[in-house]
């Protein structure tokens, strides 16, 4: 039983970066329509960008958890407006290809300065366990876990009790209704889009102390957090964050008892998801 | 699948600009060299995991190792025209085959150098048979290549997972090291690896309590760091056979749940240089590993070490170092053959004594083409004791040449 709990506990963590790269992800689909392939590279940036922060000048972890974020909503505006914004009006299939090259350029460059090897951080805020009653834990996944859902509930909340919120989640849902009230929605098209990039960044630095940093760290996580993304319902915010920490536990108690299912079970709950609910868990169905 | 196309492209394109550059009219001088020139091949990773510890520094010392030897012989060189070309094989078998038969057919490599990556490095050596061209083989782990898949084309020099697994598991096993937890990744490395550490475990006395494939590649070991002090009887010891970023996320959650002071230490399979940076000395601090060589080995080592960092501006690799020991040996072999055919040459070096900076001890086998070297047992520094930047290697013990590696395996037959 202890064994079972502690599973769950575990993929709670790891459930952590899924649903914190899930809610970018869906709340930049939600608005734009885009599903944006650089978001591994962003989560991937965002490491880096602790790791470097630490190394050349000097910063901490409390310094990253703040300013890279912040360093990487801004890229993402500009982002949306140089490049993403000229392509909403085309094939999704333009964005598709325009994010993903984004994802590779920015791995390659990553490599070509840094080496294809890991980059070493030890700047975690604290160490040691902390007592959970049946098992110890790493306090600093503990906190991890914490910052995930104390994010994911904020992320919530804004959506729906605030007058900012209700704007987004209108020009999402609605957007020609809304704007027929005099609601500009494109000028929350970028905010939005920084956003999410700003989760993916947090996410990165949130890693830099328990995993490895290196330029393939994105790309190995992002496929997953597709899946995540797609059993949750395509720009559906709350079945992302759901989805995200459901996998999580589904792929920890796979290590455990059925370690040959641990990688597939989240393409096979996908399969099982798209073929009962092709919108996801948690989807709309869109009827054009 | 969808990395490094750019590189790849580029690899490329240097390829052929090498080759048309090199096309220089046959029959230039050094009559029984084909085409007056030598063409060493080196095929690797450019771009991706294996790129620092193989990459441009493998062709750097080859390279090193070309213009040694033209000093070397001057005038009584059997050419002076020896060419270093290099490919990216990307780590793909199907890539790796290609741009071997590349290598050999259009741009006239007369051998191909290190080659990381099992699967990939046992497609160049078909490739090598076919084409009936010479193959030195560094970067790979596996025995196949000087087992079952042998033949009498392909040399296996630096390492392999026998070498590590007798390394590791026999000597820790034998500190006391008893009760393993082995944790591999789930592909053909990590299940080579787990085949090998087993038999050398118990062979020393020592017993696998349990042992565990993990998902590849992964980021998150907590499953296994959680399991390894509650099993029954409790482990010793926790064999982390994981490599390059996997192996980087092993140890540092092993760090932070802790499981050192549970009573578990760490031993690991696979340990280069490039990891110890790319992790941290400070969290590896104490773990013991085996290697092929270490820059820091001794006065040897060490100059050659520093010949190559002024060229590359890093310290040299286990592997990289072994390219530089297979092509001088090559090309003294071409010299005293007065030929670069394949057959002549590999008479020469068949059943040859070697002892350069890198292979202590050694021999060419004969019957199944493997270097039999000195080995060594190491552990790794605290950053305390370090005496400059990139020092992290101790060594506990010297594994004599004829203990480091296999017999040869009665399943090759070099044909």
């Amino acid at each position: 039983m202890t064994s079972f709990l502690q599973q769950l506990f575990n993929g709670l963590v790891s459930g952590s970066f899924y649903a914190l790269l899930a809610l970018g992800l869906a709340v930049i689909f939600g608005m734009l329509r885009v599903v944006n392939f650089a978001h591994g590279a962003l989560y991937m940036l965002g490491a880096f960008g602790a790791v470097v922060l630490g190394d050349d000048a000097g910063l901490g972890f409390w310094w990253a958890l703040l300013l890279v974020p912040a360093a990487l909503a801004v890229a993402g505006m500009a982002m949306e407006r140089l490049l993403v914004q000229r392509l909403t009006a085309l094939d999704p299939l333009y964005n598709f290809l325009l994010t993903f090259g984004i994802a590779l350029v920015c791995q390659d460059l990553l490599r070509m300065k840094y080496g294809s090897h890991s980059r070493p951080y030890d700047r975690a805020p604290f160490g040691g366990t902390v007592d959970l009653g049946l098992f110890d834990y790493p306090r600093y996944q503990v906190f991890v876990l914490a910052v995930s859902v104390v994010v994911c509930v904020a992320v919530w909340l804004l959506l729906t009790r605030t007058r900012i919120g209700t704007v987004v989640r209108a020009s999402t849902e609605r957007p020609e209704l809304t704007r027929a009230f005099g609601i500009d929605t494109r000028r929350w098209v970028t905010p939005v889009f920084g956003f999410g990039v700003a989760l993916a960044g947090l996410a990165g630095v949130l890693a830099a102390p328990m995993r490895a940093v290196n330029s393939d760290m994105g790309a190995d996580l992002i496929i997953t957090v597709f899946a995540v993304v797609v059993i949750g319902g395509l720009g559906s915010v709350f079945g992302s964050v759901v989805a995200g920490f459901a996998i999580g536990m589904i792929q920890a108690l796979g290590n455990l008892y059925v370690p040959v299912l641990s990688q597939t079970s989240v393409y096979l709950l996908m399969a099982v998801v798209l073929l009962v609910r092709p919108a996801g868990l948690f989807g709309k169905e869109e009827h054009a | 699948m969808k990395r490094r196309l750019t590189m790849g492209v580029a690899a490329a394109a240097v390829g052929t600009l090498l080759a048309a550059c090199g096309a220089g009219g046959p029959g230039s001088g050094g009559g029984k060299i084909s085409g007056g020139k030598l063409t060493l091949g080196v095929l690797t990773d450019l771009s991706g995991v294996y790129a620092d510890l193989a990459g441009n520094g493998a062709v750097a010392a080859v390279q090193m190792a070309a213009d040694d030897y033209r000093k070397k012989y001057g005038d009584k060189a059997v050419t002076q025209k020896i060419d270093v070309i290099k490919a990216d094989h990307q780590n793909k078998p199907e890539v790796a085959n290609t741009q071997a038969r590349e290598m050999y057919e259009r741009k006239g490599a007369d051998a191909i150098f290190d080659v990381p990556t099992s699967s990939a490095a046992l497609a160049v050596e078909t490739v090598a048979a076919q084409q009936k061209k010479l193959y030195f083989n560094t970067g790979a782990a596996t025995t196949e290549l000087a087992g079952k898949s042998c033949n009498a084309y392909t040399y296996e020099w630096a390492y392999d997972s026998y070498m590590l697994a007798h390394g590791t598991g026999t000597q820790v096993t034998q500190q006391g090291g008893k009760n393993w937890y082995l944790i591999y990744p789930d592909y053909a490395f990590g299940q080579d690896m787990q085949a090998k550490f087993t038999p050398a475990i118990e062979g020393a006395g020592g017993r696998v309590v349990a042992k565990d494939p993990t998902p590849f590649p992964s980021d998150n070991y907590s499953t296994f760091l959680l399991k390894a002090p509650t099993l029954n009887p409790k482990p010793d010891v926790l064999g982390a056979l994981q490599a390059g970023g996997d192996l980087a996320n092993v140890v540092k959650q092993y760090d932070q749940f802790k499981v050192k002071d549970k009573g578990v230490k760490l031993a690991i399979g696979l340990l280069f240089d490039s990891d110890i940076k790319a992790i941290g000395a400070d969290k590896l601090a104490g773990t013991m590993f085996t290697t092929a060589w270490f820059w820091n080995l001794d006065d040897r080592s060490r100059a050659w070490a520093q010949r190559f960092q002024k060229i590359t501006g890093k310290l040299p690799t286990f592997d990289q170092a072994a390219d530089y020991s297979a092509a001088t040996a090559y090309l003294e072999a071409v010299q005293k053959a007065g030929t670069d055919k394949a057959a002549s040459v590999s008479k020469v070096l068949d059943g040859m004594p070697l002892d350069d900076f890198f292979a202590r001890n050694a021999t060419v086998r004969a019957a199944d083409h493997r270097v039999v070297h000195d080995a060594y047992l190491a552990k790794v520094k605290a950053p305390s004791e370090a005496t400059q930047d990139g020092d992290y290697t101790e060594l506990v013990r010297t594994i004599p040449a004829a203990q480091a590696f296999d017999k040869p395996s009665p399943d090759c037959h070099l044909g």
